[in-house]
């Protein structure tokens, strides 16, 4: 067990030098130098521009700026924002709860949707039921994510009124940021209506950043189970005279889940990908809104280290799946 | 060859037309393929002709809409029909564009990948890693923004973040083939590494990346009008349908239409590559089959 771990963080490492070769080298690639793309319309003196860049390490050859980067990047310094100045880090880690919030119940509320609905669609396969979960996650699979939250804005906050347009919360309420998840730290502060309020904000874009990985999952279910329900041991448990639901519900579902459970884990790159999209439409104070920001302010360094972070954590569930996974199925665990 | 060669196209059209959302989706390609190829005998109007005394004008059958704009006109008095049309033009030509570029490459790599192992292949597949652990649209967004905003230019960064799937699919689909013994007798009859690589074994490899080419259509045309929706793909005046969503926004309360057609484009056309794919998935290849 502990080679297999061994094995594999080893392979991550690799790649998470890779990500940060890859990073540093975006901003290089900018045509022209970031600072006087930032600062090149408004004038600025040559001695400023030399100070800046100064600052920012432009000055030294670029073998040597990587090594400085490895090096902050290592101890945890991911330089400092150009718009703000503050250290990029601390910037990520304020807004990234939002993030991790939004797509926390995204991700719940497709697991809670298309699991079930997967697994009666493999049940009744073949059946109208089965061709209409079949279309829809077909049809949630193929949606332009920001439209479609577009088309909800404007059918249940414009029209219907019950949600609101953008945000995280009513400016009603103000709620003392304890762990930066504002459903729980509404609840910690007590304020009545402040839940409702994180609740209401929070409906619209989990429904959008939802869709895609809820698609996904309903397809992987269905054709799981199938795979399942068609093989010798669930013939005996039927044939000993066990309920359906217990067959289906127990015997085929824990086997089905194996492969499930693992695309629910690659669904971390879409949901941080989506959460791009989804925090533009609604103004949703989190990383993604955060990075096209840095983008449209040419805030490179912020940018860089965004794209590392982002990534980094990709890594990071990519390989908790993998190694939960081993621990699940033996067999993985003693290929090698 | 006029013997042997219609069979397999038999048997594949056999089991594809048998799937009537395939079906759908090949149709439907096929008609836009056309308004696309024919947009200016197809359209109504110019797609950035402006009819000063139509701004924001409602789709035909709403109050105040009229026959000669049947979807309505945008915030400057452009028909929204001949920029849907015109757009169909401009997706088809992402999709193809991108998927030509990206399969391009990405075989290539497989190819070398498969073919030469040892470090050759290990260096290939280390970058494709690096760059799959960066969600595609991030990737997408950062390319584009380097090489600054632009239709073609977010083509480019498109391709690139679909790269490494068809280079992993095409390494796989290698290597299963070196082992079979058709491949080895080859090798014994002399045939050189290029005649190996592009007459013995890429035809064998070619279901899988039949199947994912045509579902790549689908997410180069998402992704792209995902960039457009961001401001860093095709600019305004063009028709791209990502960009006109971006540049009606904010008359979403206003005038509805503006914003409900170009996404109802996106995914429609998103759709009918899926189905097609799905459906290519079953004919071609069975073992993939979900």
């Amino acid at each position: 067990m502990l080679r297999f771990i061994l094995s594999r963080v080893g392979m991550v490492i690799p790649t998470f030098f890779g990500i940060t070769f890859l990073s540093f080298l975006l901003i290089r690639l900018v045509p022209g130098d970031p600072i006087e793309v930032r600062v090149g319309e408004r004038g600025i003196s040559p001695e400023r521009l030399a100070m800046f860049r100064t600052e920012l390490g432009l000055d030294q050859p670029l073998w040597r700026q990587f090594f400085d980067y490895v090096g902050g990047v290592l101890s945890g310094d991911l330089g400092v924002s150009l718009v703000t100045r503050n250290p990029v880090l601390s910037e990520f880690l304020t807004l990234f709860p939002a993030t991790i919030e939004l797509s926390l119940c995204a991700i719940l509320l497709a697991i809670a949707i298309g699991l079930p609905a997967g697994m009666v669609a493999a049940v009744k396969r073949g059946t109208i039921f089965d061709h209409g979960v079949m279309g829809l996650s077909l049809t949630g699979y193929s949606m332009p994510i920001f439209w479609w939250g577009l088309l909800l804005i404007l059918t249940f906050s414009v029209q219907l009124g019950w949600t609101p347009v953008s945000g995280r919360l009513s400016a009603l309420y103000y709620v003392e940021p304890v762990t930066g998840f504002l459903l729980l730290d509404s609840l910690l502060s007590g304020e009545e209506g402040a839940f409702g309020s994180a609740v209401q904000h929070l409906i619209l874009p989990a429904i959008v950043l939802g869709t895609i990985p809820l698609a996904v999952i309903a397809r992987m279910t269905r054709s799981a189970m199938l795979e399942v329900l068609g093989e010798d041991y669930i013939r005996t448990a039927r044939a000993k005279g066990l309920s359906p639901v217990r067959v289906v519900g127990l015997h085929a579902l824990r086997n089905a889940l194996i492969p499930v459970v693992t695309v629910i884990g690659l669904q971390v790159g879409t949901l941080l990908g989506g959460a791009i999209l989804t925090e533009t439409i609604f103004a949703w104070p989190g990383i993604g809104k955060w990075l096209i920001e840095s983008i449209n302010r040419r805030d490179y360094p912020a940018l860089q280290g965004g794209v590392l972070l982002v990534a980094t954590t990709v890594i990071l569930v990519n390989l908790m799946v993998d190694l939960l996974y081993g621990v699940l199925n033996p067999r993985i665990r003693h290929r090698r | 060859m006029s013997d042997a060669a219609p069979r397999p196209l038999a048997e594949f059209w056999h089991v594809f037309q048998q799937s009537r959302g395939a079906l759908l989706g090949l149709a439907v390609i096929a008609a836009i393929s056309l308004i696309a190829l024919f947009a200016e005998l197809v359209a109504p109007h110019s797609p950035i002709e402006q009819f000063r005394e139509f701004l924001l004008t409602p789709p035909a059958w709403q109050a105040g809409g009229t026959v000669q704009f049947p979807l309505g006109t945008d915030d400057i008095g452009r028909d929204v029909l001949s920029r849907l049309i015109h757009g169909a033009r401009l997706s088809m030509l992402i999709g193809l564009i991108v998927v030509t570029l990206s399969l391009a490459v990405g075989l290539a790599l497989g190819l070398l990948g498969g073919f030469f192992g040892g470090w050759v292949d290990t260096a290939i597949m280390r970058m494709m890693d690096i760059m799959l652990a960066l969600p595609s649209l991030l990737l997408a967004i950062v390319i584009a923004a380097i090489l600054g905003p632009g239709l073609f230019n977010a083509m480019l960064a498109v391709s690139v973040t679909v790269v490494p799937h068809y280079a992993r699919l095409t390494r796989a689909a290698v290597l299963a083939e070196l082992t079979k013994d058709y491949v080895i007798a080859s090798r014994m009859a002399g045939a050189g590494v290029f005649r190996l690589m592009f007459v013995v074994v890429l035809p064998n490899c070619l279901a899988p990346l039949i199947v994912q080419a045509t579902l790549g259509f689908s997410s180069a045309i998402l992704d792209a009008a995902a960039l457009g929706f961001l401001g860093l793909g095709a600019q305004p005046p063009t028709p791209e349908w990502g960009t006109m969503l971006a540049s009606s926004l904010q008359f979403l309360q206003r005038a509805p239409w503006v914003v409900t057609y170009p996404g109802l484009a996106i995914l429609i056309t998103v759709l009918a590559f899926n189905l097609l794919g799905d459906g290519l998935r079953d004919a071609l290849d069975p073992k993939l089959k979900q």
